[in-house]
């Protein structure tokens, strides 16, 4: 029952996107799996959607309401802090990650606390702030059913959503063999559920301090929604003497009256529910209760002050563009090395650390799905594109590529030696094929023919057939 | 009606017929066609690997050629996005101008030229592959994503030709995976959406596979042949310019 070192994250050599997503593509049957699983979301994403006649109008709502609230973030902040304050509830401010998690630290030494449940929370996973816990000597459960299974597997989620998305029953059997007892190739998840209930209950009932994240903060009342399929959220808060709530900046909406568009839009474009089962609303410590606020900062007005990405600060954390992503879908969450993975992690993490994350942007088709589901109008796509420009510039791009663009430059840039190079590369594809039809040296040769190449070109032909 | 004929690097180079058919399509419906000699490429595979600044040469060039031109037509959706959404020039009157009068083909057939029938035989059973570019940035057709009325552009012409059996693939809009050098810098997935899009086409038992675009079509093309199969490739040009039902 121990998991001591359960939620430090596996530190397996940072293989960039491309090479993590063809290592996971080598299990054919499984990335089939993975891939219609999510598509199976997505599919009940749209079902939902196409019942809201509304649905675009609500879109554009939410867009415009959280690119107001951006332009004044400061004022609903300060409006925020107020009102929660004279809630009686403790605002804190952190600048980082490390800010975060040494406030929630030092809540916890105060209160003398050794037992801590934690509800959802993608913040305190970019926070990596279970690691910092457990090197403290704090015992930190995860209650939600798929962060709780990650985390006995020692490892990140792979969906900001579903974190447990990766994984079949048979692993899931698996895991609680191990860690909770259960019979061995047991599958059967109606007895793997009832397993993780009894054991999470144990938790809630033993644990002095709960953490929960939040969904939405508001600065009119200073309260806040915290969204959960699981009801977790709510048992760890209600059972704990103190309730710490984590939340970036960007969480902020100004009324009441915005919910009304967000919580339509979030459980739709999660997973196509009409809604979440348990929209919880917090706005004060019961009695007895302490309850605090951590807003986190942590790159966030950094992201803010560009101006090509500061709109996906509106993000709401759907997951919406993952299931969507057919890129997403055949190379797995954790192919992304970040928190926040899928479409809109790669416009997020560069921000937090480009060279890191340089590979990001470049794990996409530009296709554009992933914009057209966005809840929030996030232009996705775009922002992929427009961080390609700005990591080029930066020189966060190999060496062969940046050599490979510049040749191409070269050629396509002056009419004469694009003809001249057109005409001597089809001839060497047809007089010496063994140059381009080289696995080792042809990427698009490995599993794929190369076009066959014509003796004269278009313009050729129009030269002699037209001029 | 005189019209600029744009053809891609890659079509030029690789797909000539495609460009003759793109032509010779345009020519039936009563425009004069112009073909810039000097033209090469639109400057997107640069751009769409960050290095947008290195594609200067290609939109001076591409101004050069076509800032005189009222309408410039390409059989590319593709190309054609990247040129509304990222051409600028010297003369910023010009580029402005192209942006604004650059079209897809089938985009120009209906939305310009108001095409209501062809002259047309194709008596095979096609599935259509929807080009992102086209799609999503064009709007050449409807969005499974969107909650809107349907329509499509290409649909639209193909049923207007003799003897074709359309299909279309249970994922009716997904990514087929080229992606430009996305093609090369993750063949992985890239190879693995494509053969996902052939699975899909060969269970409506497919004999050709057609779009708008020929990067997508030039990939799908190279998955088939690598893997024997008898489903063959072609551009919607080349169908809708097919008068006896030949190739």
């Amino acid at each position: 029952m121990q998991n001591n070192d359960a939620t430090m994250p596996k530190a397996a050599a940072p293989l960039s996107h491309a090479d993590a997503a063809s290592l996971f593509i080598k299990n054919d049957e499984r990335t089939n799996w993975h891939d219609e699983t999510l598509w199976f979301v997505r599919s009940k994403r749209d079902v939902a959607v196409h019942q809201v006649p509304e649905w675009e109008q609500l879109r554009e709502l939410a867009s415009k309401v959280k690119d107001h609230t951006l332009s004044d973030l400061d004022n609903y902040l300060i409006q925020f802090e107020q009102q929660a304050t004279a809630n009686g509830i403790k605002v804190h401010w952190a600048v980082d990650a490390a800010a975060h998690n040494d406030i929630i630290l030092k809540i916890i030494r105060q209160n003398n606390i050794q037992r801590v449940v934690k509800s959802k929370s993608m913040l305190t996973e970019e926070c990596h702030l279970n690691p910092f816990l457990l090197q403290q000597g704090i015992d930190v459960v995860d209650t939600d059913l798929g962060e709780r299974i990650v985390q006995f597997r020692n490892e990140p989620p792979s969906h900001i959503v579903m974190p447990a998305i990766h994984l079949k029953k048979q692993d899931v059997s698996d895991t609680f063999h191990e860690h909770l007892g259960t019979e061995q190739g047991n599958n059967d998840p109606q007895y793997l559920t009832e397993a993780a209930r009894g054991h999470l209950r144990s938790k809630f009932i033993e644990s002095q301090l709960a953490i929960t994240g939040v969904n939405f903060a508001i600065a009119e009342t200073g309260g806040f929604v915290v969204c959960t399929n699981e009801g977790n959220a709510d048992m760890g808060a209600h059972a704990a003497a103190v309730h710490i709530a984590c939340m970036g900046i960007e969480k902020i909406i100004p009324k009441a009256e915005h919910l009304g568009i967000f919580l339509r839009l979030l459980a739709r474009s999660a997973t196509g529910q009409p809604i979440t089962t348990y929209s919880s609303h917090f706005h004060r410590p019961r009695q007895g209760q302490q309850m605090h606020i951590v807003i986190v900062d942590n790159g966030r007005t950094k992201q803010l002050a560009r101006p090509d990405f500061r709109n996906s600060l509106k993000c709401i954390r759907c997951a919406a563009c993952f299931n969507t992503c057919p890129v997403y879908r055949r190379s797995g969450g954790h192919s992304y090395h970040t928190a926040v993975a899928g479409p809109i992690g790669s416009i997020l993490n560069p921000n937090l650390d480009m060279k890191a994350n340089a590979d990001l942007p470049f794990a996409s088709t530009l296709c554009g799905s992933c914009s057209n589901v966005c809840p929030v109008k996030i232009d996705i796509h775009q922002q992929l594109w427009k961080w390609r420009q700005v990591i080029a510039k930066e020189g966060y791009v190999s060496t062969g590529k940046k050599i490979g663009m510049k040749g191409m430059a070269f050629v396509v840039g002056n009419p004469t030696i694009y003809r001249v190079a057109g005409k001597m590369g089809r001839w060497v594809m047809r007089v010496f094929p063994f140059i381009t039809n080289n696995k080792k040296l042809n990427p698009w040769y490995k599993q794929r023919e190369m076009p066959a190449p014509p003796k004269q070109s278009f313009r050729d032909w129009y030269v002699k057939n037209k001029k | 009606m005189k019209v600029g004929l744009f053809i891609p690097c890659y079509i030029d180079q690789f797909y000539p017929n495609v460009a003759i058919a793109t032509m010779q399509l345009l020519e039936k419906a009563g425009c004069e066609i112009v073909f810039p000699l000097n033209q090469t490429c639109c400057g997107q595979p640069m751009a769409n690997s960050g290095f947008a600044n290195l594609s200067g040469a290609c939109d001076k060039n591409f101004v050069t050629n076509f800032g005189d031109v009222d309408h410039i037509v390409s059989p590319s959706g593709s190309c054609v996005l990247h040129i509304k959404e990222h051409l600028h020039g010297e003369d910023e009157n010009k580029a402005r101008h192209i942006r604004e009068n650059i079209y897809e083909l089938t985009e120009f057939m209906v939305d310009i030229l108001g095409v209501k029938k062809l002259k047309a035989t194709f008596p095979y059973k096609v599935g259509l592959h929807i080009s992102c570019h086209g799609q999503r940035g064009l709007h050449l057709s409807s969005m499974s994503e969107i909650a809107a009325p349907a329509f499509s552009k290409p649909e639209q012409l193909l049923s207007m030709v003799n003897g074709l059996e359309l299909s279309k693939p249970k994922r009716v809009d997904e990514c087929c995976g080229f992606g430009g050098t996305f093609c090369v810098f993750e063949e992985a997935v890239s190879v693995k959406m494509g053969k996902d899009r052939i699975t899909e086409h060969n269970s409506n038992e497919v004999e050709f596979i057609t779009g708008g675009d020929t990067s997508c079509l030039m990939h799908l093309e190279g998955i088939l042949k690598r893997n024997g199969s008898k489903v063959r490739t072609i551009h919607i040009a080349e169908i809708l310019n097919c008068e006896n039902g030949q190739l």
